[in-house]
């Protein structure tokens, strides 16, 4: 059984299709990259499978370990494994990133019948992914998200990643906004989360994420629709020739 | 025609509760004469209402009617449910000053964890036992604000703290007023003097006793801070679903002062909160914030008056209200900036949060300024939570009431985190909780 198997998925935000068609297979352990133009509804996409309210599923399926994902609240889809890198994170003053991923973490591991955390054990953890992504310990303790960087956001939705232990990782643009330096902190945080249970769909429009993180499969997407799928190879004869060879096809 | 009835009606009952408090409203020398002049002013005004511009959102004619009699002297039952009460809202490490029903309880009281700095009689004994002009100058009001008038005309007792010059009060002095009656008004008056140099903070609790219902408080609290002293004021009202609390602040600081006033207001029918304000030395510093936490019928009113009546002086304010279901949140915020007092720093923001479409904010700010070279700025916003932050919580596995609750208590937060005492942050914390839980 696929990890995750969408089929034949159509979604409307106000009266008009953005989503038409689609099929997409993915299986646990593999890397899937979606490229695109903008429009094509790569994000929908994501938003839909996270089940981002305001959206009209007008046909299809998804579904996720078999089961129909559509319907499951995002509370529920979340503390199931699927997880969401936002293309532009959210900040909340007033909630401490620390607060909020204890609160986060244990909610899932609470909703999956896990043991909660201990304060210092989180901690450790936390302190221990942190340096890796090169996250200041005075960052956690300050507002989500507030006063940070571009690419410091990003970051810290790798951060989150990493503690939540998801089996379904979907970035969407997670190099927007990133200099080459951001760039390879965040993808080696992903790589190191590349493993046998987990997949991964990367969004993005540019190639130079798939030099980072290598993937297995890459998709075209164009007008709602996977038009062509492929090895690696494919991002680079993208790189080539465009993204208008495609809109015929779709 | 029903309204000028009505009016009438209204003053008739307010003329027999006063003639029949009379007898027990303590004061000796000239102080009877001055609770029937503040009387008179009250009179010829009535009770607030709609037509006097501070009041148009909060018409207490319209709203509550009556002035009810004044409440009884508390018996041993009512102290028993009000020591449990008291008990619930004590702020860790805090000396704590009970009022109940209008009237200092000295045995459910702190006096034996005072501290030397601090001095604190009840006002009962200082207006009976000293008539001193200074003593009897503690019932004049300087605004003319005819709620005011009528808790000088009213005041049964209070607490008159007294922080002698260069003392650090190192502990919080909290005054609790707990109601336990049914249908009865009560009317407290406190005074804190803060001495040049002195510091300390007050906290003021406002809560019922089970069974506490229909009761109506009017409270005031007049502060008189030295030249460098600090005072740190933190209120937090709850009342019976079914009550009316007025309080007023009036305070007034010297030059080189710091006031960090904060106020809470979370339950209550009818809540209005009146803090006016005087800078009346140069380079003062005033932090005065506020959250109004709102559900089903209920109206809460926050009003602050800040007077820069001298240069140089620094005001902040951040106000926040939530609110839910059919409640109603005010928020007035005047800033009077007086000639000749440049280099004026005031700035004043308000935000309501909108959690039902039939919630209600109503936000006034006001800026008077008569002088040149200030810098004053007023924002004011409202609207419901965000769904993209709703939406990011739960993503993430925060359930949807659990990801409401981090955003309300974000939100109300910030004006909560300018409470300088970290001990004093958590209590109001707690308080602000305690509110959310028992909606959820």
């Amino acid at each position: 059984m696929a990890l995750l198997e969408i089929r034949e998925l159509h979604v409307g935000v106000e009266n008009r299709e953005i989503i038409r068609g689609l099929h997409l297979n993915v299986n646990a352990g593999e890397v899937h990259a979606i490229m695109g133009p903008n429009g094509s509804g790569k994000s929908t996409l994501s938003h839909v499978i996270a089940g981002k309210p305001g959206y009209e599923i007008t046909g299809g399926q998804v579904l996720f370990r078999g089961e129909n994902l559509l319907r499951m609240e995002p509370t529920e889809r979340a503390a199931k494994g699927v997880f969401l890198a936002f293309q532009y994170p959210v900040d909340i003053p007033g909630v401490t990133t620390m607060n909020f991923l204890r609160a986060a973490v244990n909610a899932q591991r609470k909703a999956r019948e896990q043991q909660e955390f201990s304060t210092p054990e989180f901690l450790k953890r936390v302190r221990e992914v942190a340096g890796s992504l090169n996250i200041p310990q005075h960052m956690i303790k300050r507002g989500l998200n507030v006063g940070f960087s571009g690419g410091e956001k990003k970051r810290n939705e790798i951060l989150q990643m990493a503690l939540f232990e998801p089996s379904l990782c979907i970035l969407d643009e997670i190099d927007s906004g990133l200099d080459i330096d951001a760039l390879r902190i965040v993808s080696s945080g992903i790589n190191a989360l590349r493993s046998p249970e987990r997949a991964m769909i990367m969004i993005t429009h540019y190639r130079r994420l798939l030099d980072h993180i290598v993937p297995d499969i890459v998709h075209v997407m164009s007008k709602g629709r996977v038009v062509k799928s492929g090895g690696k190879e494919l991002a680079l004869e993208l790189e080539a020739c465009g993204y208008a060879q495609f809109e015929d096809a779709a | 025609m029903k309204q000028v009835s009505a009016k009438a009606d209204t003053e008739r009952a307010t003329g027999d509760v006063f003639a029949a408090a009379r007898g027990r409203l303590p004061g000796a020398g000239p102080i009877p004469q001055i609770r029937a002049r503040a009387f008179d002013v009250y009179k010829r005004a009535g009770l607030p209402h709609g037509g006097m511009e501070d009041w148009k959102y909060t018409d207490l004619r319209a709203l509550i009617g009556e002035v009810l009699p004044l409440a009884p002297q508390p018996d041993a039952e009512a102290l028993v449910r009000a020591k449990a009460s008291a008990k619930q809202v004590a702020a860790d490490q805090a000396i704590k000053l009970v009022l109940v029903d209008g009237i200092f309880a000295p045995e459910l009281s702190d006096l034996g964890r005072l501290e030397n700095e601090v001095v604190v009689r009840s006002l009962r004994e200082v207006l009976e036992n000293s008539v001193s002009g200074a003593m009897a100058g503690l019932m004049l009001s300087t605004t003319s604000d005819s709620a005011i008038s009528l808790n000088a005309a009213m005041a049964t007792d209070g607490l008159v703290i007294t922080v002698a010059e260069g003392n650090a009060v190192k502990r919080p002095i909290q005054i609790v007023h707990v109601a336990t009656g049914l249908s009865v008004s009560t009317y407290t008056r406190s005074y804190l003097q803060l001495g040049n140099g002195a510091h300390a903070a007050v906290v003021e609790s406002f809560v019922p006793a089970e069974g506490a219902s229909g009761y109506q408080t009017n409270d005031a609290t007049i502060a008189l801070v030295g030249d460098e002293a600090s005072l740190s004021h933190i209120r937090v009202a709850a009342a019976a679903s079914d009550a009316v609390n007025i309080s007023s602040a009036i305070i007034a600081a010297g030059t080189r002062a710091k006031l960090d006033l904060f106020s809470m207001t979370c339950s209550g029918s009818i809540s209005r909160y009146q803090g006016f304000i005087t800078l009346a030395g140069e380079g003062t510093k005033l932090s005065a914030n506020g959250v109004n936490l709102v559900r089903h019928k209920l109206h809460a009113d926050t009003t602050i008056v800040v007077d820069h009546a001298v240069p140089h002086c620094t005001s902040r304010e951040k106000f926040r209200a939530v609110i839910d279901d059919c409640g109603r949140s005010v928020f007035q915020g005047r800033i009077v900036v007086r000639p000749g007092a440049r280099k004026t720093d005031a700035a004043l923001t308000t935000r309501a949060l909108l959690l039902s479409d039939q919630a209600e904010a109503d936000s006034k700010p006001e800026l008077e300024i008569l002088a040149d070279d200030v810098t004053c700025g007023h924002g004011a916003t409202s609207g419901a939570l965000d769904d993209t932050l709703l939406f990011y919580l739960r993503a993430r596995g925060l359930s949807e009431k659990d990801a409401q609750t981090l955003l309300i208590k974000a939100f109300i937060g910030e004006p909560i985190e300018e409470i300088t005492s970290e001990n004093l942050r958590d209590f109001v914390t707690a308080q602000a909780e305690h509110w959310l839980q028992a909606g959820r």
